[in-house]
Parts: structure tokens; sequence; C-alpha cells
């Protein structure tokens, strides 16, 4: 019971880890309708980064979220201005066709920049410490992430509901033409909300950093995590995607415990189950 | 005064404008009469710059403000109320003439004083802005356009399938936007009603000019001759 318990939770908070990768993937699908294929590059990026920052200053990687933030935040703001807003808008092959290119020159320049070899953000004592409450050991890493994790997910779903730029977003989502109309600057906001959601990256890489090893091509498998949450919980519906998180992260915990080794394959199995029955997702509306 | 000058517009290789030449007065309320696809729509949308068009093609007050995002345009009084509404159905009532508001310009119209001159708007304030009927949606898609507080007004096609009575209701808010000394460029299906409600008409055909004048001394037959394009 105990184990069932522990493995419950270590899945759920592996889960919010993964919800945190989808949420980036849900906004640029939800707002701008653009799937961005580099998403689990960048985030590979951000590990990096957070590392070179890292060793540059001989910090702990949770300070080096203090510049590595901020610069994700910059670089998400100018792809989209320079680059991703050139084919918004143009249905949904151009950006696919865009940003698989964007995924394959950022493996190449990582793999250029860092080697091959995996690395891994050692954040000592705290990624090893823990407790134990009434039996069942949680660890201090896995709860942080996963309380960032809720209160990102809690501040972007109160400022989609509750303030102008919400309001902005649902507008450019539903009509960007009307949008337009009533002085939204679709192009200047999408670049604030790329920025946003590479801020989210970077949190999420440097979470996932502490957690795991990663190289220059682990992008791929992150962005197959993105989006399942997202898919999983519904196209365009942030709390739905949190959700979807959590059934990735539980399915690949219990399905590790089954047999060792084949728990990303008890991830996609869910996915693909859940999708036979509720092709539109757990909370997305059937397609009208 | 708002200004187009032999204005051309395409939408690809498809020319919708030819050389249209078109003016309103501050204050004065102009009805643009022609049948579907005529151009009436695009000439309002390169007017406030939804359809880009040359730099000098469209003026205000004599300076060149043609081809300039819708944002642009707006925050020089000059807003549209598109065909069909296009309300944002994922905004309430409320959210819809807030946006509105906020990036539009201060003045006489506010969020609160529309839904203190219309308590129906108020009482639906909170529910998604496509729940409420056409007539209302029709309300609140005109409301939109006046919280931005322009002194231009494009109307297209605000009565369209709606009941008489809910048309009145429309042509009743858009009366008391006009005391306050709002322009008005109205497309309206109703020829009479477009006649009635306004000072001067053009007759658009085929993305030309083919008859304008003082509306009270329109000549209908030859305005229905120019609608037909006979």
């Amino acid at each position: 019971m105990t184990i069932a318990l522990e493995t419950l939770l270590g899945g759920l908070m592996l889960g919010a880890l993964y919800a945190l990768f989808g949420l980036g993937l849900s906004l640029s699908l939800g707002v701008m309708k653009m799937i961005n294929i580099a998403h689990g590059d960048l985030i590979v990026l951000g590990a990096y980064l957070c590392s070179t920052v890292m060793q540059a200053l001989g910090v702990n990687p949770l300070v080096s979220l203090l510049a590595v933030v901020p610069a994700m935040f910059v670089l998400g703001y100018l792809l989209q201005r320079l680059l991703l807003n050139r084919v918004v808008g143009r249905g949904p092959l151009s950006p696919l066709l865009l940003t698989f290119g964007l995924s394959i020159v950022l493996q190449n320049v990582l793999q250029e920049t860092f080697t091959a070899d995996t690395r891994s953000l050692q954040a000592g004592d705290i990624a090893l410490q823990g407790f134990n409450l009434g039996g069942v050991s949680i660890g201090l890493l896995p709860l942080i992430s996963t309380i960032a994790s809720v209160l990102v997910f809690g501040l972007t779903s109160w400022t989609i509901e509750r303030t102008h730029w919400g309001r902005q977003a649902r507008a450019v989502s539903d009509d960007p033409a009307t949008a337009r109309l009533v002085g939204v600057d679709d192009r200047g906001f999408f670049a604030l909300i790329t920025g946003f959601i590479l801020s989210v990256i970077a949190l999420a890489a440097v979470l996932y950093g502490i957690r795991t090893p990663f190289s220059p091509t682990a992008g791929p498998e992150r962005l197959l995590q993105s989006f399942e949450a997202v898919v999983l919980g519904g196209l365009g519906n942030i709390w739905g995607t949190f959700i979807g998180g959590l059934i990735v992260g539980v399915a690949q915990v219990f399905g590790a415990k089954l047999t060792s080794g084949l728990g990303p394959f008890f991830g996609h199995l869910v996915f693909l189950l859940v999708l036979l029955f509720r092709p539109q997702g757990l909370f997305g509306k059937a397609q009208r | 005064m708002l200004r187009t000058d032999r204005l051309d517009a395409h939408y690809g290789l498809f020319q919708a404008l030819f050389g249209l030449s078109f003016h309103i007065e501050p204050g004065e309320t102009v009805a643009l009469i022609g049948s579907n696809g005529a151009g009436k729509s695009t000439l309002m949308k390169a007017l406030v710059g939804a359809v880009a068009v040359r730099h000098d093609g469209v003026t205000l007050d004599g300076t060149a403000v043609g081809g300039e995002p819708e944002r642009r345009q707006l925050s020089r009084g000059i807003a549209l109320v598109p065909e069909g509404r296009r309300l944002f159905p994922s905004l309430t009532v409320r959210e819809n003439l807030q946006l509105a508001a906020r990036n539009g310009r201060a003045g006489a119209w506010t969020v609160q004083r529309l839904f203190d001159e219309f308590p129906v708007m108020a009482k639906f304030q909170n529910r998604p802005a496509t729940a409420l009927s056409g007539g209302q949606q029709q309300l609140v898609a005109l409301s939109r356009a006046l919280v931005t507080n322009p002194s231009y007004l494009l109307c297209d096609e605000i009565s369209l399938g709606l009941s008489p009575k809910s048309v009145n209701e429309v042509y009743e808010l858009l009366g008391r936007a006009r005391k306050g000394g709002l322009a008005v460029v109205l497309v309206e299906q109703n020829v009479k009603r477009a006649l009635s409600e306004s000072n001067r008409y053009y007759c658009i055909q085929k993305g030309r000019v083919v008859l304008e004048g003082p509306s009270d001394r329109a000549d209908h037959a030859l305005v229905a001759k120019a609608y037909f394009g006979m």
C-alpha cells in the first residue's frame, strides 16, 4: 500500500513537470494556432544555458534561474518577432515546417557547442533531501518542482481569466482579424507570449536538468511529453494540460514499477488509449 | 475630414476598388449603397487599415494614413463595426467592451454609460457575448466600437438579419452617438433606410463610384438603377 502511494505521488510529481513542459505548447496552440516543433529543443537549450551560467558564476541551478529566465524571455520575444511572426496565421503547415527546421538547427548548434556528452545540473544537498510523511517518503526537489508547476499554472490561468492580457489572448484566439479591429497588436502580443513561454520553458528545463541527465538530442522526447500532456487534456484548455501531464507522469512511473525500462512506453500507451475513446482529449470540446 | 483619393485596393490578384474617391466630414452621415461585392466593405476595411492600400490613398484632415495598422487608425478615431457582428465568443459581454475600451480613446462613451443606457446589456454583461439574441449582439457590437470613442464610425450591415424592433433599437443607439458629433459611414441593405438616415450617399458598383449626392434629393429610380447596375 505504501509502495503504491509512493508510486502514485512520484508519478504525480513527475507529471507536474511534464505539465510544465506542455504549458507553453498549450498556449501557443491556443492563442497563436501554432505548433512549435522546436519546443523540446528549447527545453534542452534552457538546461544547457543553466549549466553554462552555473559554471561561469558557480551558483546553484535554482539561483541560475535569475539569469536564465530573463535570457529565455528575450530569446522568445526575438524569436517570435523576427522569425515565427512570418508564418503565424498562414495555416498549420508553415509553422510546422519552420519550427522543424529550427529544431534541427538547435540540435546541431547544441551538439557543436556543448558536444554530444550528457550533462546534468548538480543541485547539491537539495536534490537528496526528503522527508517522511506517515511512512511515505517524499523528495524535496520533486515537491518543489510540483509546487512551482501548480503556481505557474495558477498564475497563467488567472491571467487568462482576469486580466486585460488574458482578454486579448482569448480575443486573438477567437478571431485575430476582429481583435485587430478593437486595437489589439497581435504581432507584438505574440512576441510577449512566446517570451513568457520560453520563461516557463527555462523553469521547466532547470527542474528537468536537476532530475535527469540530458544531451543535445533529448529535445524530441521532451516535445513528445509536452504534446501528450496538451492533447490528453484537450486543446486550448490550460488546466486540461495540467491534468494531462499528471496522467502521463503517473502512467510512466507505474509502468516503470511493472517493468523497469518500459516506463515511457506506458505513458504513450495511456495516451493512445485515452485518444481512442476521447479523440478531443479529456476536457476538450468536440469539433463543431 | 476623412477622404480617399483615387483609391485602389486588391485581394491578391483580384482588384476590389478602382480609383475610388470618397470623403466624409466630421459629424456627417454618409450611406454607401451597392450590391454584394460592389466594394463597400472593402472601402471600409481600407479606411480602418484592415486592407493594405497606398499610404496617401487615405487622408485624415490632410494627413496621409492609408495602409497603417488598425490600432493606429483606432487611436486616430476611426472604428469599424464589422459585418456579422464578430463578437468574441470566449469573452463575456462586459469583456468584449472592456477590451475595446482599454485599447481605444478616452471620451464620453464608457462601458458603464453604455450599460446605463442599455439595461439589457448590463443584465447580460457576464454572459458569453454570443449567447445573446441577434439584436442584443448587434447592440454589443455597436457598443464595442462606440466605447473606443471614435470620430468616424463605419457600420457594415448593422441591421442585417435582425427583427424590425431590434433594427430600431440599433438605430436608436446610433442616433444617440450621432448627437455627440460622431460621423457615420453606413452600409445598409435597406436603401430607403440608408437614405433616410444619411446626409449624403454614394452608389458603388464594381469598385467605382457611379452616383453620389445629398440623400434628401436622391432619385430612387436612379439609385435603384445604379444599385442593380442597369
